[in-house]
């Protein structure tokens, strides 16, 4: 709780020598809403808090032939407000928008969110149900990450000393594609999620789903990518029967625990439940 | 260890203090700076009793460095009034009775003059979702609401 | 309404408070806001065991810390007797407070404090803190109330035998205490009726979720002085226990009401007050002590859990004529839950001849429970309103119509004891039957439901003071501290008696060496009895005008009437005399007497019992078990409001209490005893998004003892909601919940239980 130091470095170098110098001992400050509650209360004493905000490349969003580079400093707001990017991946930006108050909104990163690797974060699910890239700096140069790879369990990622997360980059997307995120509250806001459901597909022409990603959090120490349910939506109009085999197929996938927020027997159903609501929706944005 | 000269501007005025890294924009605030009108419910971001507005944001100052302020703009409830006049949120606040122990009042207008500023005419229902991080025991919210889209129609009529 | 209401200039109107620019400027001081020079820092160590016998406590290396001041352990605090005092509306012996301040011996809860210690800095009294080492032999726990009454329970106090049972018992036990109330006879009772319901529920510990935590400033004079600043529902409290617990004279003790941010009963008791004074005389500096949020959860006061049998029996017609509950609550570590006045409220509300209510006090290894709004009356009350409703479903009768049909009212016999005076149950039922809600279709998935409640009210000791300046404004003073616009009340009802203008009245909540003893505020008091004590002040302040008048007219005071804030001549016969305002009369003041004034100290009696009836629309997600509340009114019968705008609040702020209490709020514990959701993300008080706006009914049927016919209006409204949530959620779902909270969860389990 003392001797902490305070770092604010420029460039990506600086900010990876401090890192790889701190020996483990270092941690990352983008947005703060995880970083200063786990300060506050003891649950860590890092040796250096490394603020990467004045980092000019993890500013901002991108937008390069349908793809998105969103900058490992760009909270849930400025998502909301960048009308291209909530056009094209609402359910990301919906996943990274229930992240806490309008406060904590104008703070906290989705890199963040996915560093700090706890099984009910809001974005994650959705993020990798989009096939999200990430890039990671370190002392050996930068390396393209799938986002699913780097929250190893809760509270774990797989950086190595000295790496950071710089950007997180969503693919382009062909027409009639969407996607969509819910997760189950017991308040409407304020809570962490005792579920959360993704769901992103692509529908032909005539309504037909060719491509779907289907991912449960909060049901699981990682995330977990339901390919029964994928299945399910794959060559379906999404109807009333695709959506019923992908609720049982998420249902059947959760893996959950029984803790202060919920119980494995709510949990099961409800995954599946938000599953097939969060299909219904994301089929319903494709279609407009 | 080292205490970390920083200079920043709180409500207008250029201003300077000594702060320890560890130390929340709400502590630096409240103890070095003596504006003790943020107030501190949890210091976990849960409660927004402290939300002031950093570089034109809403955000939990219990949830910010103070180092994190160097060279930025920080706006208090202390701030909110012109002198002697009270921001209209303010006036209305007294007039509708929306609040009672007045504690959690000064976040509340703070993130209400944050909504306003960007949206004068919002829903009933947005307007609930943006003060959902404030939160308030006394009056069920039922007042703080009303306040809020008052001042909001009196903002669009004038 | 019984009278058409007087024409008043001030009360019933919606004015400023006195006390409002101050908190939305930032302005207002709290508990936490005030610096002394060369203030200390004082933190807690805390237990991290349900329960433990303390074997030794090492300070030294604390101590020796660069920067600590002073480090105080039980042994530092003289030994209490165990003499009952006045808590809030319970009474409390000073030995278990003296234990709940600081633990002696053995520890009772998770987050009971063993030591406390001062520094510089806030950093250096975390570190001071994690230095004290604490050895402890850890004991077997309970936590449940059924399980706490089990013959093999660990038992927490081996002195303690259950009172109110004869003979004595010869074993100790957890239960503390056994209360009974009865009326006519109950097996006759039962016998007459054609439908009996019977049934049990349960509900879990609530904190009352004050936003600001608890905290002090102590400066502690070599002299034995002592300066206390605190936010407190009632600063003579504080000095009553500080006195007590340290015994130190009362005059020694000077206590300041900080400004208030929230208490609903939970501020009515003292956890850090004696700790800062002891760390402040031991290290000569001002101490400051303030708890974490984490604290308030883990060491402060919620109101009880309970588990409780209902059962209530009714004729074809719908007259209920038997009522029986047993009642279990939960105290915490030491004697004095609520159950007293739940056993009370029970049924209060309806007019039944034959009542029996029998109440258990049972401890365990929790926070010590301490006054949460009308404290007991939810709990009880929820599982009566549910009977009621439960009855008229099976009577095929219209809920509301059932309560009209049994509506306690004037002359009813309450069986707690009273007979009733002018009261407002029946028309707050009829209001609710005629509003535009209670005849609104609902959806699908969508259920309404109603409750009603009741709650005494409570007098007691106040006090004000009325001077008038020089200039004619007029100063007040009084020490009830101000905790949702008090002040403003006590402004209007003197400057409606005096006949001046409200923003000429400056009322001030002063520290004790400045006025008389004032119970707390609480028991839904302050509005009735220091608003008494105001009237009668201003009343002896206008006397004193109207001999000033006499005076300079040279009359006989008789002769001289006060109307409109003027002394006039009583008639034409006194004399032809220009009428004299305030101002003129204060204006003279050195002329015929000197400085004027109106004082009173009073124990108000004669509180008007209340009555609420409330209506709830929720829908339920059939599926996730997610309940949203449409829409909701709250009717109440207030007596007379003073300012409607701040009881319309108190229905409001007390109904989403309720709403919370009966959805998502709960302590949850782990197999060890350790509260695990000790902060504001899993302790879910409810957010703005959570509900609609609150609808309230202002219903004033005057109390007479009142001069304006002020009855209580804080507590009543946190009573319906639990069960008007309930009723609305079986309705919405066709299943009966038996237990609080309905969280999610609870709901789909409960639901694919029935299938």
């Amino acid at each position: 709780m003392s001797g902490m130091r305070y770092e604010a470095p420029n460039s990506v170098d600086e900010a990876v020598k401090l890192l790889a110098d701190a020996n483990g001992a270092a941690r990352i400050l983008a947005g703060g809403t995880d970083l200063l509650v786990q300060l506050r209360a003891g649950m860590i004493d890092p040796g250096v808090v490394v603020n990467i905000k004045n980092i000019s490349e993890t500013h901002g969003i991108a937008a390069d032939g349908g793809a998105f580079c969103i900058g490992a400093t760009v909270s849930g707001a400025e998502m909301g407000e960048d009308a291209a990017l909530s056009a094209a991946w609402p359910g990301v930006v919906e996943g990274a928008e229930l992240i806490g108050s309008t406060q904590i909104q104008g703070r906290a990163t989705m890199a963040g969110n996915l560093c700090n690797a706890s099984p009910a974060a809001d974005s994650v699910p959705a993020l990798i149900a989009a096939g999200a890239t990430c890039t990671v700096v370190g002392p050996d140069g930068q390396r393209e990450v799938s986002v699913a790879d780097i929250p190893t369990g809760p509270g774990q990622n797989s950086l190595g000393n000295g790496e950071f997360v710089l950007n997180i980059k969503l693919p382009a997307r062909p027409a009639n594609a969407s996607d969509a995120y819910l997760r189950m509250i017991p308040r409407t806001e304020m809570d962490i999620a005792i579920v959360g459901a993704a769901v992103n597909l692509v529908l032909d022409g005539d309504g037909t789903c060719t491509e779907a990603c289907v991912v449960l959090g909060a049901v699981g120490p990682k995330t977990i990518t339901v390919a029964d349910a994928a299945a399910a939506l794959v060559g379906s109009k999404v109807d009333e029967a695709a959506l019923a085999a992908v609720a049982a197929a998420a249902s059947a996938a959760a893996t959950p625990i029984d803790d202060k927020r919920g119980t494995v027997a709510y949990r099961t159903k409800v995954a599946g439940v938000l599953a097939s609501r969060a299909a219904a929706i994301a089929a319903e944005r494709a279609r407009s | 260890m080292a205490k970390h000269h920083i200079t920043t501007t709180i409500n207008g005025e250029e201003a300077e203090y000594l702060c320890e890294p560890q130390e929340t924009l709400l502590d630096v605030l409240r103890d070095e700076v003596g504006l003790t009108g943020t107030k501190e419910g949890c210091s976990s971001g849960d409660c927004g009793a402290c939300s002031v507005m950093l570089d034109g944001r809403l955000v939990c100052s219990c949830l910010v460095l103070g180092v994190e302020a160097q060279g930025k703009t920080v706006e208090t409830i202390e701030g909110m009034a012109d002198g002697e006049v009270l921001h209209p949120l303010q006036q209305k606040f007294l007039e509708e009775a929306a609040l009672q122990c007045g504690y959690c009042t000064p976040g509340v207008l703070i993130a209400a003059k944050a909504l306003l500023d960007i949206n004068n005419d919002p829903t009933e229902t947005e307007v609930r979702y943006w003060l959902a991080g404030n939160l308030c025991r006394c009056t069920g919210y039922d007042k703080i609401i009303r306040a809020v889209m008052d001042t909001a129609a009196d903002m669009r009529g004038a | 309404m019984n009278e058409q209401p007087k024409k008043f200039k001030w009360v019933g109107t919606r004015t400023i408070r006195p006390d409002g620019v101050d908190k939305v400027t930032g302005r207002a001081m709290y508990g936490a806001d005030l610096t002394l020079p060369g203030m200390l820092q004082g933190k807690v160590v805390r237990s991290p065991h349900a329960h433990a016998k303390i074997k030794s406590i090492d300070t030294s290396k604390a101590e020796a810390l660069d920067g600590v001041k002073a480090v105080i352990t039980a042994d530092d605090m003289p030994q209490a007797d165990p003499t009952p005092v006045a808590a809030g509306e319970a009474m409390i012996n000073l030995r278990d407070l003296s234990d709940n301040v600081i633990a002696r011996h053995k520890v009772l809860y998770e987050g009971q404090t063993v030591a406390a210690v001062a520094a510089t800095t806030s950093d250096i009294a975390d570190r001071a803190v994690a230095l004290i080492e604490v050895e402890y032999e850890v004991l077997p726990h309970v936590i449940d109330v059924l399980a706490a009454m089990k013959d093999d329970a660990p038992v927490l106090h081996d002195d303690m035998f259950t009172g109110g049972v004869k003979p004595k018992p010869e074993v100790a036990s957890n239960v503390a205490n056994r209360v009974e109330f009865t009326l006519g006879d109950i097996e006759a009772g039962f016998a007459a009726a054609d439908v009996v319901i019977e049934q049990d529920f349960t509900t879990e510990p609530v904190h009352q979720g004050y936003i600001e935590p608890h905290a002090v400033v102590a400066d502690a004079n070599p002299d034995g002085k002592v300066d206390i600043w605190c936010s407190s529902q009632g600063h003579f409290m504080v000095r009553t226990f500080v006195a007590g617990l340290l015994k130190i004279d009362m005059s020694k003790i000077k206590v300041t009401a900080a400004e208030i941010g929230g208490g609903f009963g939970g501020k009515t008791t003292v956890y850090l007050e004696p700790l800062a004074v002891l760390l402040s005389s031991k290290s000569g500096r001002p101490v400051r002590m303030v708890m974490s949020r984490e604290e308030v959860f883990r060491a402060s006061g919620p109101t009880s859990g309970a588990a409780m049998t209902i059962k209530m029996g009714a004729t074809k017609d719908g007259k209920i004529v038997a009522c029986d509950a047993t009642l279990y609550m939960q105290a915490g570590a030491w004697p004095g839950s609520p159950v007293g006045p739940a056993a009370m409220t029970a049924f209060a509300p309806y007019d039944v001849d034959n009542v029996k209510v029998v109440g258990f006090d049972v401890v365990s290894n929790r926070q010590k429970v301490v006054a949460y709004r009308a404290p007991g009356a939810p709990i009880s009350e929820y599982g009566v309103e549910c009977v009621v409703d439960e009855l008229a479903s099976e009577l095929g009768i219209d809920p509301l119509e059932l309560r009209a049909k049994n509506a306690a009212k004037e002359g009813t016999q309450a069986a707690y004891g009273v007979k009733f005076g002018a009261i407002g149950m029946v028309e707050t039922v009829a209001a609710a039957q005629a509003t535009e809600h209670y005849k609104t279709p609902l959806g699908p998935n969508q259920g309404r439901g109603v409750a009603s409640g009741f709650w005494f009210n409570i007098g007691g000791e106040s006090c004000a003071g009325i001077r008038i300046n020089e200039d004619g404004s007029v100063s007040l003073t009084e020490g009830s501290p101000d905790i949702g616009g008090s002040r403003a009340s006590m402004a209007m009802m003197a400057a409606e008696t005096l006949g001046v203008d409200y923003y000429k009245v400056k009322p001030s909540v002063v520290d004790t060496d400045a006025t008389g003893y004032h119970f707390v505020t609480g028991g839904s008091r302050v509005t009735f009895a220091t608003g008494m004590a105001v009237v009668k002040a201003t009343n002896a302040a206008i006397d004193e005008l109207r001999a000033r008048a006499a005076k300079i007219w040279d009359v006989d005071v008789e002769g001289v009437v006060w109307e409109d804030g003027h002394a006039k001549p009583a008639s034409s016969n006194v004399g032809d005399f220009d009428p004299m305002s305030v101002a003129d009369l204060a204006a003279m003041a050195n002329k015929t007497g000197g400085p004027i004034s109106g004082h009173a100290d009073i124990n108000a009696k004669g509180a008007g019992p209340a009555f609420g009836t409330h209506i709830c629309d929720v829908e339920v997600d059939p599926d996730t078990g997610h309940v949203t509340v449409l829409r909701y009114t709250a009717v109440q019968d207030v007596g007379r409001a003073i300012h409607p705008s701040y009881v319309e609040g108190q229905l409001q702020g007390g109904a989403a209490q309720g709403i919370g209490w009966a959805l998502n709020e709960e302590y949850i514990y782990d197999e060890n005893g350790k509260l695990e959701n000790a902060g504001f993300l899993d302790y879910r008080v409810p957010v703005a998004s959570d509900l609609p706006m609150i609808d309230t009914i202002l219903i004033e049927i005057p109390n007479p003892t009142h001069p304006f016919g002020v009855r209580g209006v804080g507590e009543v409204p946190i009573i319906p909601p639990l069960a008007a949530v309930a009723n609305a959620v079986a309705a919405a779902t066709g299943v009966r919940f038996h237990a609080l909270p309905m969280s999610p969860p609870a709901i789909v389990a409960k639901m694919a239980e029935k299938g």
